[in-house]
């Protein structure tokens, strides 16, 4: 197994170190790191000059769509976990929305497995919370979690749980594991055929609207039933300033809710849907101004613990076509580290480092999943899962050229900031120079 | 003008000029002989995703007249139920030889992307998209009031100053979306008045006054033309989104009836795009008055559809005489 020293890298807090990776760890940092790689007998030393480069721990996604069983056209565990490390991600949290859906010990091990073997990045399945996703019937969320893939999320992503007592039965249950909710927030009834945010673009667009309430009534209920059985709910993708307010509120009361938010709520208004392109279309709804506004702010002041990927991959069929007629969701593996650094690091009206791009983007994520090895400090003697970033570096959003398995970027032909150089899982280079190392050189 | 999607689109410099043309249009259908050479050789494909016999009809005259080759899609029955998207289908349509589209499309904004994706090559107008636009029927309400409200004002005459009150269902009525942003662009000034349960969230924000109160907006504003517009009557139920409690309350309270026909100011105009629901938001009083204009704006539609299928395939060529 090769080693790999690395020298000259800025640690998130900003120190600049050397660092050698060793049999899946980092062996040593510092002066240190040097004097063991040439002490190392037999070893093969890979140097990497990361002078100018920020060392950032491994990425963890809490929310990635896998698409397999079933969509494998769309995308596969293994092409997905490859997007995933080239986007510097060395876990991801497979959302249950399959085909068949992962609702049960056989495809929750399944899904594990198939991110072993690929072995680009760990992937942690999360479990549905209902049968079939049909909101009717607690899974078996207890096999799911004492099964080889240590279920400890569960979600019925795509569809709300929105039964209030189940809801209830669910945050109850999963205490028995130290398992969370993670709640799709989206009240049925008032988003029934809603195709964009409702307010003043959708007007004028003729389209139906996604109100906001229609989120902020879910999270204020379910973070009331969270403090009601004394058990963690996490909120995927919060998109609104009302949300942000509640998720803030029930916080100071003490309630165990944690949130996240996605990079593209960060990035992009409602606005971006005037042309009628599909490619904005995605659920919860791109919001106005004013909500990026504070979900920036709800970021930077800890309110939400971490930006969530929604990865979402669709084939162009499902895309190339009308407006209602399309699938709702984008990629985001492989531009979330760029977004988030233009939507928060490069502000500098922003009080957001690489420390708090750390802590939002590996560290909480990690500890929310109860994933146990990832989002750890870069210190000697922890996993070797790190990141290597060129904060310098603009590059330009080629569909065609991103390694997940489908198209739909809402970032195409736009130039962003910082740009993943190498990511190391398990001490193993899954990227490096930028590009995947598949098959033998890896 | 390379597409005609949406009324906001126009400038108050074209959209005069498709009235002035549509007026040009008019002149000839009293001719003997109907038909000109416009357009001769060319082919217009009719291609409408919904049902709209009207609408089809009114399009289908119009490029006949103009001496167009028509051919009409209808989705029901064809390989658009089989599965076949709307982009394959286009370009079908396009290696068949249209030359230019008139789309009608459940789904606001379809006009848009067949216009803009690259699916095909030839001009696209928009016969109606989802709750969107109907910009060619907001064309014809416009050149009906210029023809009644401005008859010595001619060519290049606008609608400035001119009061419009549309009444009812906005919240789903492209044909409301596509007048407020003519006849504000023509200089006219327009009031919505609906219950707040079918007015869109963001109507706020349009050019014009929004109102609850039909009585009070008749009173206050004394319009030069009222348009009604259709309701349909499964929103009232809960399944179709219970907009409103019953027929008779939303009668009562937004219905052009006899009391509020009489109200009006006597040269104002009574408008609505059809079919109409008599009794409900029209009274037949009003429907059937000499002031109403329901009748002519299908005839009108004809003339301006001309006008927009000559402006976007030969329009370049000058206003034919």
């Amino acid at each position: 197994m090769t080693d790999y020293l690395i020298t000259g890298a800025q640690l998130p807090e900003g120190s600049i170190t050397d660092l050698l990776l060793a049999d899946g760890r980092i062996a040593a940092t510092g002066a240190d790191a040097a004097d063991m790689a040439g002490a190392r007998a037999g070893a093969q030393v890979h140097r990497i000059d990361a002078h100018g480069l920020v060392a950032l721990p491994g990425l963890v996604d809490l929310h990635t769509h896998l698409r397999e069983p079933g969509r494998e056209d769309a995308e596969t565990v293994a092409s997905g976990t490859r997007a995933a490390a080239v986007g510097g991600y060395t876990c991801v949290h497979a959302m249950a929305n399959t085909t068949p859906v992962a609702d049960t010990a056989g495809v929750v091990e399944q899904v594990w497995r198939l991110g072993e073997d690929a072995g680009w990045a760990q992937v942690r399945p999360v479990g549905a919370v209902t049968v079939g996703l049909a909101g009717e019937q607690l899974a078996e969320l207890g096999a799911m979690a004492s099964s080889a893939a240590r279920v400890r999320v569960f979600s019925d992503d795509g569809l709300c749980v929105h039964d209030p007592v189940l809801m209830r039965r669910a945050l109850e249950y999963v205490k028995a594991f130290d398992g969370v909710v993670a709640q799709h927030a989206q009240e049925p009834r008032l988003t029934a055929g809603a195709l964009m945010h409702e307010g003043i673009v959708s007007a004028e667009l003729g389209l139906t609207g996604w109100p906001a309430v229609a989120e902020e009534a879910i999270i204020a209920r379910d973070v009331l039933l969270a403090e009601h059985v004394g058990s963690r709910v996490h909120i995927c993708h919060l998109s609104t300033a009302g949300s942000v307010d509640i998720v803030r509120w029930a916080k100071a009361r003490g309630i165990q809710v944690t949130a996240e938010v996605t990079p593209h709520h960060l990035m992009l208004t409602d606005e971006a849907i005037r042309g009628y392109d599909p490619q904005f279309k995605v659920n919860p709804p791109l919001r106005t101004a004013e909500d990026v506004q504070a979900v920036r702010d709800g970021l930077e002041d800890g309110t939400i613990d971490i930006v969530a990927t929604d990865h979402a991959p669709h084939p162009s069929e499902d895309k190339d076509c009308e407006f209602a007629a399309a699938a709702m969701g984008m990629t985001g593996l492989e531009t979330a580290l760029s977004v988030v650094t233009e939507a928060m690091v490069a502000d500098d009206s922003r009080d957001f480092g690489w420390q708090d791009l750390a802590r939002t983007m590996s560290a909480t994520p990690a500890r929310i999943g109860r994933v146990t090895g990832q989002g750890r400090p870069l210190a000697a003697g922890e996993p070797a899962h790190l990141t290597l970033v060129d904060p310098s570096a603009r590059w330009t959003v080629d569909p065609a050229g991103l390694r997940t398995a489908s198209e739909n970027t809402p970032f195409a032909a736009r130039e962003l900031p910082a740009r993943v150089m190498a990511t190391f899982y398990r001490g193993v280079a899954t990227v490096l120079d930028g590009q995947p190392q598949d098959g033998s050189t890896r | 003008m390379r597409h005609l999607l949406s009324a906001a689109d126009l400038s108050r410099e074209e959209a005069i000029t498709i009235l002035d043309t549509a007026a040009t249009m008019a002149a000839t259908q009293s001719r003997a002989i109907k038909k000109l050479p416009a357009l001769r050789g060319l082919t217009v494909v009719n291609l409408f995703f919904e049902d709209s016999t009207r609408t089809r009809i009114s399009f289908e005259a119009a490029a006949k007249r103009l001496s167009a080759d028509v051919i009409n899609f209808a989705a029901k029955g064809s390989s658009v139920s089989k599965g076949e998207s709307l982009k394959d289908t286009a370009q079908t349509l396009q290696a068949m030889g249209a030359d230019a589209v008139v789309i009608r499309h459940s789904a606001s904004g379809a006009p848009h992307r067949l216009a803009t994706s690259g699916w095909i090559d030839a001009p696209v107008v928009n016969a109606g998209d989802g709750m969107h636009q109907h910009p060619t029927q907001a064309l014809l309400d416009a050149f009906t009031m210029r023809r009644h409200l401005m008859p010595e004002a001619g060519t290049g005459a606008g609608l400035d100053g001119k009061r419009v009150v549309i009444v009812g269902d906005v919240l789903h009525s492209r044909v409301a979306r596509s007048n407020v942003d003519l006849l504000h662009t023509l200089g006219a000034e327009v009031t919505l008045v609906a219950p707040p349960t079918l007015l869109p969230i963001g109507a706020s924000t349009w050019p014009c006054r929004i109102s609850y109160d039909l009585d009070t907006t008749i009173a206050e504003q004394a319009p030069d033309a009222i348009m009604m517009l259709r309701v349909q009557r499964e929103r009232m139920s809960s399944a179709g989104g219970g907009f409103f409690p019953s027929a008779a309350e939303y009668s009562r309270r937004y219905g052009l009836d006899a009391a509020r026909f009489e109200a009006l100011p006597g040269h104002a105009l009574i408008m609505h795009p059809g079919p109409m629901n008599r009794g409900l938001e029209i009274s037949a009083r009003a429907a059937d008055s000499d002031r109403s204009t329901i009748v002519e704006q299908v005839g009108n539609g004809v003339a301006v559809r001309m006008a927009v299928l000559y402006l976007v395939l030969a329009g370049n060529e000058g206003t034919p005489s």
